[in-house]
Order: C-alpha cells, then sequence, then structure tokens
C-alpha cells in the first residue's frame, strides 16, 4: 500500500524545466530517500508535494487522494497549509527554523493546527524525551543553537503535528559526519518506533542508502534509477557518481 | 504653553492609534506598508460623512470607520499581499496616494463644520482639550490591551510565524494568505478609528491632511518606538509629536523651517536602522504565551532589583 504517489509530474520554473516526468512510489511505514547532485531537482520535487511549487504536468496522490494537479488540466491545487493539515510534514532546506524565537516556541509553532493544549504539551514532552539537547534549551533562543541541535529542533517541529509522511530535506547539509550520523539514527527511530513514512532527500548517498528501504537517483529533473536501498549503494553508477568508488 | 502640551498629548493619541495599527501590519506579521495616511483618511472621513451628512452620533460612526477601513484594507490587500518587501511597499504606497486623491477629487475643500461627539449630555468641544484627552487615551489603552491579547492569541502567533519565516510559517501549516490579509485588515481598521478621532477632535476633513507624510510618520513612529511591541510604539507617537510640535513648543517657529520635521524623522530613521534596530524599547520577551503570571512578573521585576544590588 502507497501513501504517496507522484505520478509523471513536470516542474517548470519559466523556462527552465527542473522536474521532467517525475514518478516515485513511497509505501506505507518506509524509508525512501532520492539521491541527487546540486540542482537534479531533489529540494523542487518535496516543495511540489506541498505545493509550494504548481506542477506543469502529472498528479500527485497522497494516502489515495489526489493533493496536487497540473494546472493545464483543471484548476485544482491545494494551498499549502491544507495540504500540511492532511498530515504531511516537510523540513525545508536550510531548516527555516523561527530563528528569534525560542526552542519551546518553535515547538509550539509546530503545533499551530493541533488545538488541544493537553496534547501539545504532551507531544512537546515526547520530544524533549527524544532529543534530549532541545529540552535542556527549551528557553533559548532558537538562533543559539548549533546547527545539528537547530537540524533536530526542525525535525522536531515537523513531528509536532503528528505528520503520517514525513518530508526531509537534506537533513545533513553543512552538519559534521558525526551529527549527521546521529540525525539518520534519529530518522530511523522516528520512522520505526512512530510509524512514519520518510522520504528524504540527501545529497550524501551513502548515509542515506544505508538508511533507506527504497531509493531513486535523480539526475537533471529526471529519475535514472530506482532499486531497493543496498541494490543502489552496489550498483556500479551510483558507486561512481556519487559514492566516489 | 500647557495647552500647547495638551495639543500634542492629543495628537500623540491619535497617532498611537495609528502606530498600534501599523504595527499590526508591519511590526507583527513583518509587512512594509506605507498606505496608514489612506486608511487614516477614510476613517475621517466615515465619521465626517455619519456625523454630518447623516446627523448620526458620533459614537455610531467609530465601528462605521473602522469597518470601512478594514474593508478598503482588505480590497488593497487581496491583490497586493503576494508582494513582499519593498515591491509591497511601492503599491501600497500607491494606493494610499489614490485614496487621497480621489478625496481631492471628489471635494478638494473636504467637509466642514462636523457636529461635535457627545457623551451623556457632554459635548467634547475643541477648547477643552482635557476630555478629549480622557477620551483619546482610554481607546488607546483599550486598543493596546486588545493588540495585547492579539499578539498572544492564535493569530498572533501565525503573525509572527509569517514574520520570522514565510516558508517555514507555510509547512507548518499556517495559511499565509488568509493571516497576512486579516493583519491588513486588522491594521486598517484601527487606522480608522485613528481618523474618527481626529475629525472629532478637528471637526473638520480635508483631503491636504493625509499625505503621504502621514504614513511615513506612523511608520517612523513605529520604527522608533521598536516593532512588534505595542508599549514602544506608543511611546514612540509621542516621541514624534513632540518633534513635530518643537518649533511651536519652544517659540522657534522662526529660527527652524518646518521643513526640518521631515529631515528630521528621516534622519531618525537612518539612525534607528544602524544603530538600534530593534527600536527604543525593542520586542517584547515574551511574543506570545507569556507563561508568567502577574504576580510572577512582579516578583521577577523585585528579584533583578535585589540581585542588582547585590
Amino acid at each position: 500500500m502507497d501513501i504517496l504517489n507522484i505520478k509523471g509530474i513536470s516542474v517548470s520554473y519559466g523556462n527552465i524545466r527542473a522536474l521532467s516526468d517525475v514518478s516515485i512510489n513511497v509505501g506505507q511505514g518506509g524509508i525512501v530517500s532520492l539521491i541527487g547532485a546540486n540542482g537534479a531537482g531533489k529540494s523542487t520535487l518535496l516543495n511540489s508535494i506541498v505545493g509550494l511549487v504548481p506542477l506543469s504536468q502529472g498528479a500527485i496522490v497522497f494516502d489515495g487522494e489526489e493533493i496536487c494537479q497540473a494546472k493545464s488540466v483543471h484548476h485544482h491545487h491545494l494551498t499549502t497549509d491544507l495540504i500540511v493539515r492532511r498530515g504531511i510534514a516537510l523540513v525545508p532546506e536550510g531548516r527555516h527554523v523561527f530563528a528569534d524565537m525560542t526552542v519551546e516556541e518553535n515547538l509550539d509553532m509546530g503545533a499551530f493546527m493541533v488545538r488541544d493544549q493537553a496534547l501539545i504539551e504532551r507531544r512537546k514532552a515526547e520530544m524533549y524525551d527524544f532529543f534530549p539537547i532541545l529540552g535542556a534549551r527549551r528557553r533559548q533562543k532558537t538562533r543559539s543553537l548549533s546547527g545539528g541541535e537547530q537540524q533536530m529542533m526542525a525535525i522536531a517541529r515537523a513531528l509536532m503535528s503528528s505528520p503520517r509522511l514525513l518530508l526531509l530535506d537534506e537533513p545533513g547539509l553543512g552538519l559534521a559526519p558525526l551529527v549527521v550520523q546521529d540525525i539518520f539514527n534519529k530518522i530511523r527511530i522516528i520512522n520505526e518506533e512512530n510509524d512514519v513514512t520518510v522520504l528524504l532527500v540527501e545529497q550524501n548517498a551513502k548515509l542515506a542508502l544505508k538508511t533507506s528501504d527504497y531509493g531513486y537517483v535523480i539526475e537533471n529533473g529526471r529519475i535514472v534509477l530506482e532499486d531497493k536501498g543496498e541494490n543502489l549503494l552496489n550498483n556500479e553508477r551510483v558507486q561512481k557518481a556519487y559514492l566516489g568508488a | 504653553m500647557i495647552n500647547f502640551f495638551m495639543l500634542i498629548l492629543i495628537y500623540s493619541g491619535v497617532y498611537a492609534l495609528m502606530a498600534i495599527g501599523q504595527n499590526c501590519i508591519t511590526g507583527s506579521t513583518g509587512m512594509l506598508s506605507l498606505c496608514h495616511a489612506g486608511f487614516f483618511c477614510i476613517g475621517s472621513y466615515a465619521t465626517a460623512i455619519v456625523c454630518k451628512v447623516f446627523g448620526l452620533s458620533f459614537w455610531l460612526s467609530l465601528p462605521v470607520a473602522a469597518i470601512a477601513a478594514g474593508f478598503v484594507g482588505f480590497l488593497i490587500g487581496v491583490p497586493t499581499l503576494r508582494l513582499k518587501g519593498d515591491y509591497l511597499c511601492i503599491a501600497t504606497l500607491g494606493l494610499g496616494e489614490i485614496i487621497r486623491n480621489i478625496a481631492t477629487n471628489i471635494n478638494p475643500v473636504g467637509i466642514n463644520s462636523i457636529p461635535r461627539a457627545s457623551l451623556f449630555g457632554y459635548q467634547f468641544a475643541s477648547r477643552n482639550k482635557m476630555a478629549f484627552i480622557f477620551l483619546i487615551w482610554a481607546f488607546v489603552i483599550i486598543f493596546y490591551i486588545l493588540f495585547q491579547q492579539l499578539a498572544h492569541s492564535r493569530l498572533g502567533r501565525a503573525m509572527t510565524a509569517i514574520r520570522e519565516d514565510e516558508v517555514a510559517a507555510q509547512s507548518n501549516g499556517i495559511n499565509v494568505t488568509k493571516y497576512k490579509i486579516s493583519s491588513f485588515v486588522l491594521g486598517a481598521a484601527i487606522g480608522g478609528i485613528a481618523g474618527c478621532f481626529q475629525t472629532a477632535y478637528t471637526l473638520t476633513v480635508s483631503p491636504s491632511s493625509y499625505t503621504f507624510m502621514v504614513s511615513v510618520m506612523v511608520l517612523c513612529t513605529v520604527v522608533l518606538g521598536g516593532m512588534g511591541n505595542a508599549k514602544a510604539v506608543i511611546l514612540g507617537a509621542f516621541i514624534i509629536q513632540f518633534i513635530s510640535y518643537f518649533q511651536q513648543l519652544t517659540g522657534l517657529t522662526n529660527v527652524i523651517p518646518p521643513q526640518a520635521n521631515q529631515m528630521i524623522f528621516g534622519l531618525i530613521l537612518v539612525v534607528m536602522m544602524i544603530w538600534r534596530p530593534q527600536g527604543l524599547l525593542g520586542r517584547d520577551k515574551y511574543r506570545y504565551g507569556d507563561p508568567r503570571t502577574w504576580r510572577q512578573k512582579i516578583a521577577e521585576s523585585f528579584g533583578r532589583k535585589k540581585g542588582g544590588e547585590r
């Protein structure tokens, strides 16, 4: 059973085509990764899922319901907030934390759609439990946190709405290898224990593929390869292009 | 002299109301708008028309002014709020001028001899400044409290999130368009109410008093006081009014030309941006949901003093 089907979508920024005929299926409960170089269209893909970027072709189905469709067919396009409300959370590239707010205020923002105060408190406690460093810094401005801590906070904030699908845009961007490892471990735990399906986009192909059940390779806006995570790791082309072997 | 001081208090009350409105738009939501003079104008005209043409009470004109300005804010907001930063600023600047020009074209003289406001049979005459001070500042306090409540509400949180980071706000499920427009309409409505009091005091409206300079002055007030902090904005309103009446107050009208004000405002904006971009008082420490009760606040402020002695 797939939770997300991306059906042959194309996205253009003006004359420049960022994605052409991309199809991706994300199975319920799995971790799927999308690897590719800079400018391959990875972030565009995630942004188009949550409706930040309009499609010029194709459609996106979440949980059996069409959430995005190309405008040319007919005008049916949910706004980002409505898509997010259905249970998708995006951790945007470069984290996009509310830097001048405290960690706790950031988490409150993540729970914007939740109206039950007791539930918010419970989830915050869970997050502090899961990311102890955030608990220790709950009253600190997010600006003062290190890159890795900010990334964890961004993930925690996304989890506050208890999404069914978590989209992660380069969670390892600009972080030390040990911190990246730590974050990927957390992602795996989130996936296994909270039953959150994960679609992650990453340049660190090795770690991403090791963590995932299934992987896609994107080049110049096209999917060029797809296979199980471990098979991709052993694939000659992937090894040459992304693993430096 | 004391009379003049009271006049400044009245005008700073009016500007404080406008600044609270502008603060809602610029300080809380981070939209740089420059058409508060337009909303001020609509509020003033709405009051003038309700009181003079329809002969209704001033108190009835209050909600009419707010709704009229808010509605125009909505009309302006829907197309322009897709724009960001400088573009929004230029678009709203133009629209503010359009409002004034429409007023000028309809009737360049404006509306005169508007009936006075009255409360329980008491007439608010312009020469009795004390009564006006109480009236206006009562409303400033009301709107201050309302704004504080708003800042701590769901709407306030959404506004803060949009100001801080639109992408993050959207990916947290905040309907950016909806909250931007709400904030704009609210700010416009408060601007309209400020216009209402202006009319009640001067008893005349004329298009020439709603120039672009007014918008700049209001923005200046917000920047000077501290964006996103209602208390600071009120302080800013007082300082700005004091500066603009400084020559008259000190009897130096012959020495300092009135144009000097514009230079001073420009200078204030530049100096503040360089040395204290957060404004005189800065932002509220707790943006929303201050976890402390007022008892704790008092206890904490005493505690800090004790700590200082040690």
